[in-house]
């Protein structure tokens, strides 16, 4: 018991806790403003994937590391483009379209870094974001090293879950969006332009998957390697029905989950040898699982996700 | 005439080779009520959404208050004042009341929702005009009557002055549609111009000033509402003379199912609350209610596919327990379900798979389809039904929405059935189809069929029933004899006022 | 732009989609060639000469589509019932696993003939058991079980390469993670010399074909289809839906489990956590190429393979890096959605 004790009590844990939450707040919130307009985005995985190969190529090509989130950014909303004008021009299956654009966003991101980095022994690195230092807070006991000692883009993911939160339930534009998600029909009649809102929605969305994956390579780790996503995106999409598509609980849920995995990986050191680790990486997607099972019945999904809307067909 | 409001200049719309509207003109006074009268498919809704800048017109302008309008822009339509109360309401069940006023009326980049003002007008209206509502309750949990008052309201937030309103009567009873018109004529009074589409002579007559007869997409008369009458006006929207079929006398023969007691509980909700009735052989018994009061699980009871909470069913004098759809199947029931596309038939099928799903146990062996068997079975269908727009393989898609109706009677109805369960067996259907439908219900009944009839449509049911009952809020009313009810006293019950009705002969 | 549904489909478009959407893929494709600086028709012919230019490389691609017509059935008999199985891959390993652990613990001395229809019925169980834990989580909570599935994948994953480092890990395998080998009695019988082509092709060959006749003429085939297309309107007709679907869940996550069992059985006798090149994801695709048809599934099957043994061949050759094989496979995915949209509708002005 007191192994445990001391890892809830260790800086490190709760460090850790906020770095793996980033890319998960910010592919959340990338997969909840989708759902948000009636988008189910599948493509997430690959979109996640392509964020952090080309991100990192660009940072690895000269850029700074704030260029890189913003081409990232700008790459997922190109794939966020496609799976639009696959569900919501064409209003295909948004289930196999998502899985589509996932295989592949993923192997022309593996095609592409290929082709740009020449195969090596050891994999090429760059130098990744620094924790940010924050006067007073960071030199604070404890608290300094445990919260305030993050890189700049896990600020910013908090950052973007606060402002999108704002703008989903306080702004004509997330009514918009919300009513979109609903009944595109109503929208439509109240002269509002459902597709051009779920296209906004699904660019958007897909920009910050893209910025999710990005954060891996330029923060978290330092190079990039096909299958490093690991089913995060997956996880994320669980994670929104996990929040109810409320981005307060989306925060939440991400934190909650990544306190969850940081605390599996602490105690898998402390445990070593007598417990299988796989059983110990199983973790995190069995509690997706779960926590799917727990809240799927009392969620309220937004009524026309995956539901197409074409002009004048009810 | 006053000021023109609006005006509709030869507007055609064509889709595919269906021509919905063909060069249709018409012109609404300020403060004057509009009715636009036709059957399903004269075109009246297509026009409308014209109107409206949902569809783009082949040709035709529409000028709103001197200006005209864009095509296909709802926004300019809005702006310019027309307002559109939709016949399924264009409302999200699960944001608030006043959420699903203020939609879009803010520019969408503005930093911040004016939710209090918003607030403040909305209350403001529903002063105004005596609708009330309250802003912050969930839509999805009001009820029918209210969520139309929240359409009507969504459309006066944006400044109508032109309401159109796409069959407002449609989910009402009588009572409550009584109400509405009469707010309808207040706010005539107070300057609105207003059209409602509509195929109710009654209620045209006793709202409208004016009245426009649509036709196979073009428009065939204008009346004023005193220079006509309800025959007229019939002939005018059929176009020929369709007699509905009567009913003869009725002689009920035994009693072949008995209901006492039953409650059914769906997703936490009461459906029906003990209600009890009885079906004889030879015999209809209407089932008259607004929609959405336990029509659904009343017929489901005798489809095979409710689960009871409470409750006694006698089936030819033996007790049974809840059904599955093949002991339904394999009793004599025959089932024509409320919605044709959602429950009675699959679209990307044939026509003959659809015509044998409900008992492939006959038309299989060794778990194998009989196609030949099945088809020949779908040939009968096609044939003695009267069947149009494809032979047996087709894809059911394609059949129209009486066609695929008669096929679905015509697989419960090619062989003699005992007892005969149709909800809302003529909804959606034009006056032709209607009426063979009826002569298919009313020779169930002369073959000795128990016939239980659930519908909507007060006409229907004085037309076909022999016994009536009203169902309000998941509870039956006693059942009253056809021939000693009037459209009144029905109206009442249907609004659950059944003290003191005159009950048929009780068992 | 609007668009407008097709009174008619005519049997010609249905069948040229297909292969307008493999063309466009290709076409796509060959323009992420051209920017790396290498002819396409260069590269497309290497990849044709990779796949087919030898007995050995021939043989190597029908060995290859053997799985792949496996998991093209999974997703196609899953997805026609609207069962949106996308956990084909850990369904697949955990088939693998199940055979090698009942040929090693169970009926390794049996003769082949018993013991390797007892290993196909052992894989395939597995495969089946855990497509059942979604299937449920669908008809007891309506969990999605699109994400379920994925999520499932890791965890089969995880489970597998825990079984090869603990119970199940070859001894004689200087630590390397893989497992016990299958009995030489399980191998299954080449069936030509001097080549990896195994027996597996022909079980998956008479699958899809048994799985066909299935599906058209008999009464679970018709239900599934009904269950599919309209669920309110299957019930109503009496079609006992959850028990159609779990006999959809058996068949498909059967036939994935079964696709693990045989690539264990045909090829290496053992199992890796790199048994599989992504069979259960190229699965869909399969699938959906093949429009759900599933004869037309062993035809996507041999196409996705060509891909994959050519382009090995091709990126020896010129300097192409072969995973342009999983960018044309997965584009041939998006192209034939469109394709199959556009057998649906027309455009209309």
């Amino acid at each position: 018991m007191s192994e445990v004790f001391d890892i809830l009590t260790s800086a490190g844990l709760w460090a850790a806790v906020l770095r793996i939450a980033t890319p998960l707040i910010f592919g959340t919130l990338g997969a909840l403003l989708c759902e948000r307009s009636g988008v189910l985005n599948l493509g997430i995985e690959g979109i996640m994937t392509f964020g952090a190969m080309i991100g990192w190529l660009a940072v690895y090509n000269g850029a700074d590391l704030w260029t890189g989130l913003l081409v990232a950014a700008i790459c997922g909303g190109i794939f966020g483009f496609l799976h639009s004008v696959l569900t919501v021009t064409l209003g295909l299956s948004q289930h196999v379209s998502g899985l589509g654009v996932t295989l592949f966003a993923s192997s022309f991101s593996y095609y592409v870094f290929r082709l740009m980095v020449p195969v090596a022994g050891t994999p090429p690195t760059v130098e990744p974001f620094q924790p940010v230092d924050i006067p007073l807070l960071t030199s604070l006991p404890f608290f300094g090293d445990a919260f305030f000692s993050q890189t700049a883009p896990t600020y910013v993911a908090i950052v973007t879950a606060v402002v999108l939160a704002y703008v989903i339930f306080r702004t004509p534009l997330g009514l918009a969006i919300r009513m979109t998600g609903e009944n595109p029909h109503a929208a439509e009649a109240q002269g509002i332009n459902p597709l051009a809102v779920r296209y906004g929605c699904v660019i958007a969305g897909s920009a910050l998957m893209g910025v999710a994956g990005a954060f891996l390579t330029l923060s978290a780790f330092n190079s990039f390697f096909p299958t490093m996503v690991q089913g995060r995106g997956w996880i994320c999409i669980a994670l929104v029905v996990f929040a109810s598509w409320k981005p307060s609980r989306a925060l939440l849920g991400a934190l909650l989950f990544s306190f969850f995995d940081g605390f599996q990986v602490r105690l898998q050191t402390v445990l070593s040898g007598s417990v299988p680790y796989q059983l110990f990486l199983m973790m995190p997607y069995i509690l997706s699982i779960a926590a799917l099972a727990f809240m799927a019945r009392h969620a309220r999904v937004p009524q026309a996700l995956m539901k197409p809307f074409r002009r004048g067909e009810r | 005439m006053t000021e023109v409001a609006l005006e509709i200049r030869s507007v055609s719309k064509r889709f595919g080779r269906i021509v919905a509207n063909d060069n249709i003109s018409l012109s609404v006074g300020k403060g004057e009520i509009v009715a636009l009268l036709g059957e399903n498919g004269a075109g009246k809704t297509t026009l409308m959404n014209i109107l409206f800048g949902h569809y783009v017109p082949d040709q035709g302008s529409v000028t709103v208050l001197g200006q005209e309008l864009p095509h296909g822009s709802p926004r300019a339509a809005i702006q310019a004042g027309v307002g559109m109360v939709h016949q399924h309401f264009s409302l999200a069940p699960n944001l608030t009341v006043l959420e699903n006023v203020m939609t879009g009326t803010q520019n969408l980049w503005s930093v911040r929702s004016e939710t209090a003002k918003a607030r403040e007008k909305l209350l403001a209206l529903s002063e105004r005009f005596g609708l009330q509502v309250s802003p912050e309750a969930r839509l999805g949990d009001l009820s029918v009557g209210e969520q139309q008052r929240v359409e009507i309201l969504k459309a006066l937030y944006n400044d109508a002055r032109i309401l159109v309103l796409d069959e407002p009567t449609a989910v009402l009873t009588n009572i409550e549609a009584a109400r509405m018109f009469a707010t309808l004529k207040d706010m005539a009074r107070q300057g609105l111009s207003l059209i409602f589409i509509s195929h109710k002579l009654d209620e045209v007559m006793a709202t409208a000033d004016r009245i426009f007869v649509l036709r196979d997409g073009k428009s065939v008369a204008e009346r004023k509402v005193g220079d006509t009458n309800k025959a007229e006006l019939a002939e005018l929207m059929v176009g020929r003379q369709v007699t509905r079929p009567v009913r003869d006398a009725s002689n009920p023969g035994s009693v072949v199912f008995q209901a006492e007691n039953i409650s059914i509980i769906r997703d936490g909700i009461e459906r029906l609350k003990s209600v009890g009735f009885y079906l004889r052989e030879g015999e209809i018994l209407g089932v008259i209610g607004v929609s959405g009061n336990g029509q659904a699980d009343l017929a489901q009871l005798l489809s095979g596919t409710a689960r009871r909470n409470g409750g006694t069913m006698n089936i030819f004098g033996e007790a049974v327990g809840d059904l599955s759809v093949a002991q339904t199947i394999a009793l004599g029931i025959g089932r024509i379900p409320e919605d044709r596309n959602h429950e009675g038939a699959i679209g990307e099928m044939a026509i003959w798979e659809n015509a044998i799903l409900e008992r492939l146990g006959e038309y299989s062996s060794k778990g194998f389809v009989d196609r030949k068997k099945g088809m020949a079975f779908a040939k009968r269908v096609v044939d003695e039904f009267d069947v149009r727009g494809g032979g047996p393989s087709s894809r059911t898609r394609l059949l129209s929405g009486g066609n695929m109706q008669k096929m679905i009677l015509g697989r419960n109805l090619v062989e003699p059935k005992r007892i005969l369960v149709a909800a809302q067996p003529a909804r959606g259907l034009d006056e032709g189809a209607v009426a063979a439908v009826h002569e298919r219900i009313l020779e169930a009944r002369r073959k000795g069929a128990a016939v239980l009839l659930i519908s909507e449509d007060l006409d229907e049911v004085m037309a076909l029933a022999d016994r009536i009952q009203a169902i309000v809020g998941g509870r039956l009313s006693p059942p009253v004899q056809a021939e000693k009810t009037d459209s009144r006293q029905l109206g009442l019950m249907m609004s659950g006022e059944w003290s003191g009705v005159e009950e048929a002969d009780a068992l | 732009m609007r668009f407008e549904r097709r009174e008619q489909r005519s049997l010609a478009l249905l069948l040229v989609t297909p292969l307008l959407a493999v063309i466009l893929a290709l076409a796509l494709s060959g323009f992420l060639i051209a920017l790396a600086g290498a002819s396409p028709f260069e590269a497309y012919w290497n990849i044709l000469k990779g796949a087919f230019g030898s007995r050995l490389s021939a043989t190597e691609t029908l060995t290859r589509s053997a799985p792949l017509i496996l998991t093209g059935l999974a997703a196609a008999t899953a997805f026609r019932a609207r069962l949106w199985n996308i956990g084909a891959e850990g369904q697949f390993y955990l088939g693998a696993i199940a055979a090698a652990a009942a040929s090693s613990q169970l009926f390794g001395d049996m003769p082949g003939l018993f013991q390797i229809p007892l290993l196909f019925i052992a894989g395939a169980l597995a495969g089946m058991c855990l497509l059942l834990v979604p299937l449920w989580l669908r008809l007891r909570y309506s969990v999605d079980e699109v994400v379920t599935t994925l999520l499932l994948n890791f965890v089969a994953i995880l489970f597998v390469s825990m079984l090869i480092d603990t119970v199940l890990k070859d001894p004689l395998a200087f630590g390397w993670p893989q497992s016990v080998s299958v009995s030489d009695e399980a191998m299954l019988p080449k069936l030509l010399s001097r080549s990896r082509l195994h027996l597996g092709l022909v079980v998956a060959i008479v699958l899809a074909v048994i799985i066909y006749f299935v599906q058209a003429r008999t009464v679970f085939g018709l239900n599934s289809r009904a269950a599919g297309l309209n669920a309110s309107a299957a019930v109503f007709a009496g079609v006992p839906l959850a028990r159609t679907l779990v006999f959809v869940a058996m068949i498909s996550g059967g036939f994935a489990g079964l696709a693990g069992a045989i690539e264990v059985m045909g090829v290496q006798g053992y199992v890796t956590t790199e048994l599989s090149p992504g069979y259960g994801y190229s699965g869909i695709v399969v699938a959906m190429l093949a429009n759900l048809n599933p004869v037309g599934v062993v035809f996507a099957a041999v196409f996705v393979a060509t891909m994959f043994v050519g382009a090995d061949g091709m990126s020896r050759a010129m300097d192409i890096p072969s995973y342009i094989a999983d960018v044309t496979v997965a584009l041939s995915l998006l192209a034939m959605l469109v394709a199959i949209f556009f057998t649906q509708y027309r455009i209309r002005r």
